[in-house]
């Protein structure tokens, strides 16, 4: 069963858009792909490492700026979509690099306080660096990926079965990486990282390793967002897609991959499927009905509303999210650990 | 005593300005457990910690088998064969047992790790009931066995344990000194750091006595246990 379900599952998602052939429905489905790549690169900083890191859409960014900078009219350069999946997440590592070198000393607050100045800084470096970036507008024109001759264009359904692609080799990237050496120095670094010295684990080298790795899932989420869209601008980048991501970790259960899958495609079905589809129907009524409230109203804006609502309920009901992992349930029923190591001066 | 394992000599460390070692040199010989006693404050955790290069010492040697090991990264310092069972236990709570000891031999890649887990279940029959329970769940004498079992598979060349009997009660302390004399007696020197001065000089070859931040005293641990001042100080005898 446990080996059966993840194929049918897997199956089933192939099917999808043979079923389904609303184009909005598919790109929708491919964003909520976005979200779940965003979630995994997280999930390595803080659901595993235990490292609080907010701001996390800067390097979202750095992936879909570099895929624009290499691939569009903005310098007239046209590098191949394939190869800069790689690139993308090799920059966005790199600044994943220079952002946890400074604060590897940094824990809890003070290190979401630092990452959040991160994930201000850089969308508004892209919004005033216009020479370059395009300022506000960003950049548009970028290349649309090609295989085999067959171009992606706009049509999102290639952009899902990629989408679909790319999260199976993260998936099996991941859970490989959750059980080796580099995975349980970051496991040990979570539940207590003087523990972990103690082991002989060199905790700067795991925790920046972590940082990097997350930043490059970012980086590769970064380049097929802006090859899907062909354009991209700082407003997609601020703050709230970095609470969109966490919320989606929180949500599904933090450090156990079904979970953080089911926290991102609830939160991404909910924002590019749900409230959008939702304010149609309304508008349609109130239309309709000649209620002039209901004909213009917009659900999108709401959406934190519903994510504060979801999160406040899931806080109070099921602390560790949907889909936990063990540790995670245990250290939130207190119970089950009570033999905490005591305290004292020597 | 032959030449030492580990020697300390002359060993300064800083809080900021403020002087926690002022000079202290200590040596651990092969084969013996070195008992290092002290009041809170006198700089024992402290001397555990600028062996386990988790704090630079400004001064002063400190030697494993003769080479100088100042300056390494504590993950090196691992390496070397210097580990540590840091105060107040410091197990990984929410992992199992299995789990804990396994990390303890994280920074090995030999291929004699088998045959040490086997030597800590063989000391500690009682976490070889337990692999799969979570550690957190163990009592305070299951969870320094744990502390210790898992720095000894680290394969340590020299072990260093910090207050063991912290926060145990009396009987489960006997039970903690008894398991450090078999850890020695399987041929691991151990530095030991302890506030029960008595049951520390019990087990141990020789002691050395740290009062703000130097040794006062050293000597064989019968001697420093039939000492005066010792006995004043730290037996809490007339």
């Amino acid at each position: 069963m446990k080996r059966v379900l993840p194929l049918v599952i897997i199956v089933a998602l192939a099917f999808v858009p043979l079923l389904d052939r609303n184009a909005s429905h598919i790109s929708a489905y491919a964003d909520t792909g976005g979200l779940v790549l965003l979630a995994f690169g997280l999930n390595i900083i803080v659901g595993y490492t235990g490292l609080l890191a907010l701001g996390f859409a800067a390097f979202f960014a750095i992936g879909a700026y570099t895929y624009a900078f290499l691939a569009s009219p903005q310098f007239g350069i046209h590098l191949n979509f394939w190869p800069m999946i790689g690139v993308s997440a090799a920059v966005a590592g790199l600044f994943g690099l220079v952002l946890g070198a400074p604060t590897l000393r940094l824990r809890g607050d003070y290190l979401a306080i630092v990452t959040l100045g991160f994930g201000e800084i850089v969308p508004q470096v892209l919004q005033n660096l216009d020479k370059w970036t395009g300022g506000p507008d960003g950049i548009a024109g970028i290349d649309q990926p090609r295989l085999f001759g067959f171009g992606f264009g706009f049509n999102p359904v290639p952009y899902y079965y990629l989408y679909l692609a790319i999260i199976l080799v993260s998936l099996w990237l991941l859970n490989n990486l959750r059980h080796s050496r580099i995975g349980r120095s970051w496991m040990a670094i979570r539940e207590d990282e003087l523990a972990a010295a103690h082991m002989g684990i060199n905790t700067t080298t795991a925790k920046l390793a972590a940082f990097s790795l997350g930043a490059a899932f970012a980086g590769v989420a970064g380049v097929l967002f802006a090859a899907k869209l062909s354009t991209v601008s700082p407003s997609g980048f601020d703050f709230n897609t970095s609470v969109m991501i966490l919320a989606a970790l929180v949500l599904g259960g933090m450090g156990n991959l079904p979970g953080v899958i089911t926290g991102a495609v609830i939160i991404g079905l909910l924002n590019f499927l749900i409230l959008p589809q939702a304010t149609n129907w309304v508008q349609t009524l109130g239309q309709q009905m000649h209620i002039a409230v209901l004909a213009s109203v917009d659900l999108n804006q709401y959406r934190f509303l519903v994510y504060g609502i979801i999160l406040v309920t899931v806080m109070l009901f099921r602390p560790e999210g949907l889909i936990p992992s063990a540790t995670r349930r245990a250290e939130l029923h207190a119970e089950a650990s009570s033999g905490a190591p005591a305290q004292a001066d020597g | 005593m032959s030449a030492p394992i580990l020697s300390l000599s002359g060993v300064e460390a800083y809080y900021g300005r403020i002087q926690a070692l002022r000079g202290l040199s200590l040596d651990v010989g092969e084969g013996e457990i070195v008992a290092l006693i002290g009041a809170n404050g006198a700089g024992k955790t402290t001397t555990l910690r600028t062996i386990s290069g988790l704090l630079a010492p400004a001064r002063g040697s400190i030697n494993l088998f003769g080479e100088s090991i100042v300056g390494m990264r504590a993950d090196q310092i691992v390496r070397k064969g210097i580990v540590q069972s840091p105060e107040g236990r410091r197990i990984f709570p929410r992992l199992t047992v299995l789990e804990n000891l396994r990390l303890g031999a994280y920074a090995r890649t030999d291929r004699a790790i088998a045959g040490d887990f086997d030597r800590v279940l063989s000391l500690f029959p009682r976490l070889g009931e337990r692999l799969k329970q979570k550690g957190g769940t163990l009592s305070g004498g299951e969870q320094q066995m744990l502390a210790i079992g898992r720095a000894l598979m680290a394969g340590p060349k020299v072990l260093l344990l910090d207050e063991p009997s912290l926060g145990l009660s009396p009987i489960l302390v006997d039970t903690i000194f008894n398991v450090i004399a078999d850890v020695n007696r399987s041929g691991v020197p151990i530095l030991l750091i302890e506030q029960n001065a008595r049951k520390a000089l019990q087990v141990a070859a020789r002691g050395y006595v740290l009062e703000t931040g130097t040794i006062v005293k050293s000597g064989p641990a019968a001697t420093l246990l039939a000492d005066d001042d010792v006995r004043k100080a730290y037996l809490g005898e007339d």
